[in-house]
Formats: structure tokens, sequence, C-alpha cells
């Protein structure tokens, strides 16, 4: 069934066991994103030392997919430097605009290879950007400060 | 004779195709946009086609041709609502958004004096269930002037609470801008105390019946507003076309709002002076073959006749929440009787988020809107992030609602796996 290309078992599994969700009491900078067209929102906190990722924490509310997006992002990211998170946010932001004609390279995108599914549903290509667009924000925030 | 959602259904050429690999389509999302009949397909093309010209200029048969067809429409509109000035108090626009902001804009340039004329001293009024088109405008309406903005809560069985009209609706109230029936909850406003208080003050009151107007008998001289405003492509009309109705004395006094052709009557190089009602606030080439389509559609309905059309919605809205109120863990967002209810059914379902269920009914055949169904502040009030909205109209039936509930049913199965 078609659908079960969107709702793989690994996005339905971080939905249901959240990572690095409950904000950081610190941060280098903290960023507040919505889905204008649903009302998912997220908060993400970054904190950067020396050019790492040594933190990032999240809360948030919406669909399974900008959840579980969100929820493998930080995963990903925590303990990247900075050039290696730019890598991995472009490699994902390619995968969700190939309108599922790419299957993701599992080298840097790790398990998010399963949102290659999601990239075959215009409508929810948003949800699963949420987070990332999030990040993008709070690290250039954060090299500012 | 009877009315038949399966007969009307053939009148409507979407239904003869198939949705994801082949399924029947379900559609259960006319509160954001109705299919269209045959019939106002055919009269917004044939005008394209066969009278293509601007109407109220141009010396030759074409523009008369598309002249009567556009004035015609206006006078379909006008019957069906029972506007009493006749068509000459039917406004066109291109949405009910932009009616209500045409209201609030023109209030902006109303000069001292004017009954319009709003201050800082004055407030304005709306409810907490308001769509963002009839909430926004008032709002940055009450920024620009100063003046104070106020709402009408929403009670916890979905309802106007009314208790403190009077503290609501003050004496220096100006305007009173509600809606008539909820776009997410259903809930069908009752006007005559709200009508009363606020003509008491003397602040004239402002109807969005965007999803009145399409499934119910309208007659604008009993419902006792000032103003009402619809859209066309939720009443099985086209897209780009929308409807202001106002009380002649009003739209006469009211300023315009957008200026250009076709809404002057004389110029200079430094002034100008208005042409009559309604043509003051139609300025430039107006969206002619849209209202052709639309009085097609309105035409349609009434044909079908709107108390039946009422009826039908009201009958399959109580089946629907039966069947609804069944199914373990669904929450009704909005009154769960059909009493003062339209078609109008949103929901949500514990542990699953209203756009996944929105996406398993969609593999299931069956459109739904998901979302906060641009009512943000009443989505917060409700304590909902978001719902699935089901919305019924002339061509759903037992068999569609029986479907959505199938399917509601098959998304619990399908996200109950983990």
């Amino acid at each position: 069934m078609e659908l079960d290309s969107l709702y793989q078992e690994v996005i339905l599994d971080h939905y249901k066991h959240p990572q690095h969700k409950g904000l950081s009491p610190t941060f280098s900078a903290q960023v507040s994103h919505v889905n204008t067209s649903c009302g998912d929102e997220i908060i993400l906190n970054i904190i950067l030392e020396n050019d790492v990722i040594t933190s990032l924490t999240w809360e948030g509310q919406g669909c399974s997919i900008s959840q579980a997006s969100v929820s493998m992002m930080t995963d990903l990211l925590t303990g990247k430097s900075l050039e290696e998170s730019e890598t991995i946010v472009k490699s994902f932001s390619e995968l969700m605009a190939s309108k599922g004609t790419s299957t993701g390279d599992p080298e840097i995108l790790e398990d998010a290879v399963v949102f290659a599914g999601v990239s075959k549903f215009p409508g929810r290509v948003k949800c699963s950007l949420l987070g990332w667009m999030a990040f993008k924000d709070a690290s250039i925030q954060a090299q500012a400060q | 004779m009877t009315f038949s959602p399966k007969v009307v259904r053939k009148d409507f050429p979407i239904f003869e195709r198939t949705i994801r690999d082949g399924k029947r389509l379900v559609y259960l999302d006319s509160g954001a946009t109705s299919q269209k009949p045959l019939s106002a397909i055919e009269a917004e093309s044939n005008f394209y086609k066969f009278h293509n010209a601007a109407v109220h200029r141009g010396a030759h048969q074409l523009a008369e041709e598309a002249t009567d067809a556009y004035e015609g429409a206006r006078e379909i509109v006008a019957q069906f609502l029972g506007s009493p000035g006749g068509a000459d108090e039917i406004v066109f626009t291109k949405s009910a958004t932009e009616s209500l902001n045409l209201l609030a804009y023109a209030m902006s340039n109303a000069p001292a004096g004017n009954r319009f004329a709003l201050t800082s001293a004055d407030r304005i009024v709306v409810t907490e269930m308001e769509h963002h088109a009839n909430l926004i405008p008032w709002q940055q309406l009450s920024a620009r002037l100063g003046a104070e903005l106020a709402w009408f809560k929403v009670t916890p069985d979905s309802r106007l609470d009314l208790s403190n009209i009077n503290d609501v609706i003050t004496t220096n109230t100006k305007v009173v801008s509600v809606t008539h029936q909820s776009n997410v909850l259903g809930t069908i406003n009752p006007l005559e105390a709200i009508v009363a208080r606020a003509h008491a003050v003397g602040a004239i009151v402002i109807l969005d019946a965007c999803q009145s107007a399409p499934h119910m008998k309208i007659d604008v001289k009993k419902l006792g507003v000032d103003f009402l405003a619809f859209s066309g492509h939720k009443a099985l009309g086209p897209t780009g076309i929308g409807v202001l109705w106002g009380h002649m004395n009003l739209l006469d006094e009211l300023p315009p709002f957008l200026f250009g052709g076709s809404m002057i009557e004389t110029v200079t190089m430094t002034s100008a002076t208005w042409a009559p009602v309604p043509q003051k606030f139609e300025a430039g080439v107006p969206n002619m073959a849209q209202a052709v389509g639309l009085g097609a559609a309105l035409n349609y309905l009434s044909t079908l006749g709107m108390d039946n059309v009422h009826n039908h919605e009201t009958e399959l809205t109580g089946y629907l929440l039966k069947k609804m109120l069944e199914i373990p863990d669904v929450r009704i967002v909005g009154p769960t009787d059909t009493h003062m209810r339209g078609g109008t059914v949103s929901f949500t379902i514990k542990d699953i988020h209203p756009h996944d269920i929105g996406q398993y009914l969609d593999s299931q055949g069956v459109a739904v809107r998901t979302g906060h169904h641009c009512a943000w502040p009443l989505a917060k009030c409700m304590n909902v992030p978001a719902t699935t909205r089901a919305s019924l109209y002339v061509y759903n039936d037992e068999d569609d609602c029986d479907a959505l509930v199938a399917a509601i049913l098959g998304a619990q199965k399908y996200f109950g796996r983990f």
C-alpha cells in the first residue's frame, strides 16, 4: 500500500518515542517555527561550542511526520560540526525536493533516508522540513552570537 | 419530488472520476470549496465562448450580451438573498474575504460626520469563532483607528456566550460582525438578540454567511442584518466571485474602497465623484464569467429548493454524528446534536494527529480538511491544536458518511499498530 511508504515503521517509532524532546535550560539560540497551513509548531534549542553542535533539544506538537522528522534530525546532528550539518541539511532538503525520484544517501542521512517516501506526498514535504528549517535558523542565530 | 443526493451527484462531472487507484470519490470538504454542477461550469465557459466582452462599455452586441448576463446574475443573487432593494444592493467582489475587507477599508475612508467614521472612542465586536477573514480585517481596522476590539466567547458546548451581551455590545459599539455558521464547529448562531442589541446602540450588523448561504434559505429582511457577505465557490459557483449585500441607504453612505475605472461619475485631474451603488464598489473590469457562473449555481440551488437542501443536510448531519459518537476515542469539536447546527463536523481522534488521519482517509478516497481551518483563536479556545473536518453538502449521502466512519476505524487500526 502506497501509504506504507509514507508511514515507515521507523517514522512512527520516532513519533511514539521522540528523541531529544524537552528543552535544555540553557542554549546558544532558541527558535520557534510554525507550519502556517496546519498549525504544527516546534521550539528548538541549540548549543554550539567551537562550531560543534553539542546539544539540540526541542518541544513541539504536530503530525507524525513533522515530529518524527525533528526527532530524527536531532539524533543525526547532535555532535556534528557546523560544516557537517550543512552537508546533511542540504542532502535532506534535496531528498525532500525529489518527488519520490531519490532514495537518499544513507552514508549522510542514515535512518532519515526513510523520508524518501514522504517526498512522494507534496502535502507532507512541509511537515518533514519544519524541524530542519528551524535548525537552519537556529544555527545561523547561534553563529551570530 | 423527494430530494436524492444520488440524483444530484449526476449533475456534478467530478464524481465521474475516481481517486487513489480507482476508489470512489467521497468528497467531504465542501466547507473549503464545493464541487460544481455542469450547469455552472457551462455558464462560465459559455460566457467566454459566446458572449465575452467588457461589461458596461463597448458599443457593440457582445458588450450588450455580456452586460445582460452579468446584470442578470446580480438579479439572481438579489432574489436568492431576498434583497429588499433588489439587484442594486448586490455588490460583486472577488471573494467573501474581499467583501469583508471592502467594508473595513471603506470605513477607514469615511470622513468625519459619515456614519461609518470610527474613532478611538468606538468599539468593534466580533466573536471568538470567526474565520480569519472576519477577524483580521476588524482587528486591523481597530489597530489603525486605536478603536477597541471586543468579542463574544464560545462556551464549552460550542455555542456563543451571549450571557454578557450588554457588556460586549456597549453603547460605543459601531460595528458588530459575526459569522452565521461556524466553519469549524458547525454551530449556527442565533442572531435575534445580537441584532436587537446592536441596533439599540446604533451599531451596524455584518453577517459572514459563507457557511450558511449555500446551505439554508437566507432572507436578509428576516435576519435583520445590515450587510451580508458570502463566496460563490462554496455555493456551487466558481472561484473569484464573492457577494456583498447591504441596505441601499448604507451602501450609499459608505465610501468606496477600490478606485479606478467603472466606479466613477466624473473625473478631473484633481478630483472625482462616484458612480451610484453598486458600481461605486466595482472598480475595474469585474469577474464577469464567474458572476454568470454563480448565477447558474444559485439557480441550480433554488431549483433543488433551499429548504430541501437544509433538511437534507440536517438529517445527514444527525446520521453522521450518531455514527461518529459510537466510535471509541472520537471527540466531536462542536455541537453533538442537530439543533441550530449545520453539516460541518470537526473531530479529533485520541493519539492520532489530524494530518495523519486526513492522509489515511485520503488513501481510502475520503477527502476532508485538517488543521486549524483559518480559525486559530477558536482552535486555541477549544483546546485542540488542530482538527479533522468533514463537511456535507447536497451531493453527500449516508454512503459517504459510512465511508468516513469505516476509514476512521481503518485509521485507528493502521496507526494503532505501534
